[in-house]
């Protein structure tokens, strides 16, 4: 029983961390939901690895307001990222788009991961060759020979 | 053989210059998408005078400077000095957008500190500064004589920055040499 309750007492103040710090009201819950959506893709300027729900900074605030009343006044998700992007630039999407610029960004892991199976598929192949492989003539006499110098 | 003692010293030099560079860069300094851009359109009650408006549209033909900034903003007051001094040596005009402050406040400030400022417009909502992509106060622009935002520079302006940067750019702009 007592576990149950801190469980619960832990939940709740997690809930607590996440929670924006102001409450706008919504008429409609698809306005809400993209309300909810949008400030946590959109990333706050101010820090940096925060988006726009988690932070607190002053410019944030002005943001979720901002996206709050796009929202609101029934702008679609494009039109709001097209906002933000046009003032702020690519830098605010934690959702960058795929364009010459971030071609890196996303197809660089993948490419990493590609080359890392090929080396270890390389390295895998080239012991087992090495293990396989019988011994020479001139290597069968060499280890003879180094058995017998022995005592 | 030869190749395979190669390519980890190879490997290991390309990190350590991506590493040295991504160590010079700032990340702090986000590239603005703004500029060779229009510079987004404003009208704004001025510090002095409430009644009257100021708009970019105004300086056309001149190449200006704006620059946001704050009484409650530290970073400003390390920067002042430097306008005060920039405005004293060069014929450039530079707006102040007061963004997201008190209007005593900026007076004080501007009464302690000296007036660099050839008008002062009063963003108080910061409305402006979203539009302008603020998000570090203080930060400057240098606009063209078609109103076209030229250059933004990130935090306070050094005196280093008027002089390798910002001014050359402007003689440059002036002399209508810049595409």
């Amino acid at each position: 029983m007592k576990r149950w309750l801190a469980t619960c007492l832990l939940i709740l103040c997690s809930l607590h961390a996440e929670a924006a710090i102001e409450v706008y009201q919504f008429e409609q819950p698809e306005h809400e939901k993209l309300y909810t959506q949008m400030i946590s893709e959109l990333r706050c300027l101010v820090c940096q690895n925060q988006n726009l729900s988690a932070s607190n900074s002053a410019l944030a605030r002005d943001l979720r307001k901002q996206t709050y009343e796009m929202v609101i006044r029934g702008q679609a998700e494009a039109q709001i990222v097209d906002y933000m992007v046009k003032r702020y630039g690519d830098f605010v999407l934690y959702r960058p788009p795929v364009k010459f610029s971030t071609a890196l960004l996303w197809f660089g892991p993948f490419i990493l991961l590609f080359l890392g199976i090929a080396l270890l598929i390389a390295t895998l192949r080239k012991r087992k060759e090495s293990t396989n492989k019988p011994l020479s003539d001139s290597q069968h006499k060499r280890v003879s020979e180094l058995l017998d110098s022995g005592d | 053989m030869r190749l395979r003692t190669v390519i980890p010293l190879f490997a290991f030099m390309l990190l350590a210059v991506l590493l040295a560079v991504g160590l010079r860069l700032n990340p702090r300094e986000v590239p603005s998408p703004l500029i060779d851009k229009l510079a987004p359109g404003f009208i704004l009650p001025t510090l002095y005078k409430q009644s009257a408006n100021i708009s970019p549209a105004d300086m056309k033909g001149k190449v200006w400077l704006l620059n946001v900034w704050a009484s409650w903003c530290g970073a400003c007051r390390a920067e002042h000095s430097v306008l005060n001094r920039f405005v004293k040596d060069h014929q450039v005009e530079v707006v102040g957008l007061n963004y997201k402050d008190g209007s005593r406040e900026a007076k004080q400030w501007l009464k302690k500190l000296g007036n660099p400022y050839a008008k002062v417009a009063v963003d108080r909502e910061g409305l402006v500064g979203i539009d302008w992509g603020v998000y570090g106060v203080p930060e400057t622009f240098v606009i063209d004589q078609q109103g076209v935002i030229r250059y933004k520079n990130i935090g306070p302006v050094k005196q280093q920055d008027i002089d390798e940067t910002i001014m050359p750019l402007i003689v440059q702009l002036q002399q209508g040499n810049v595409s």
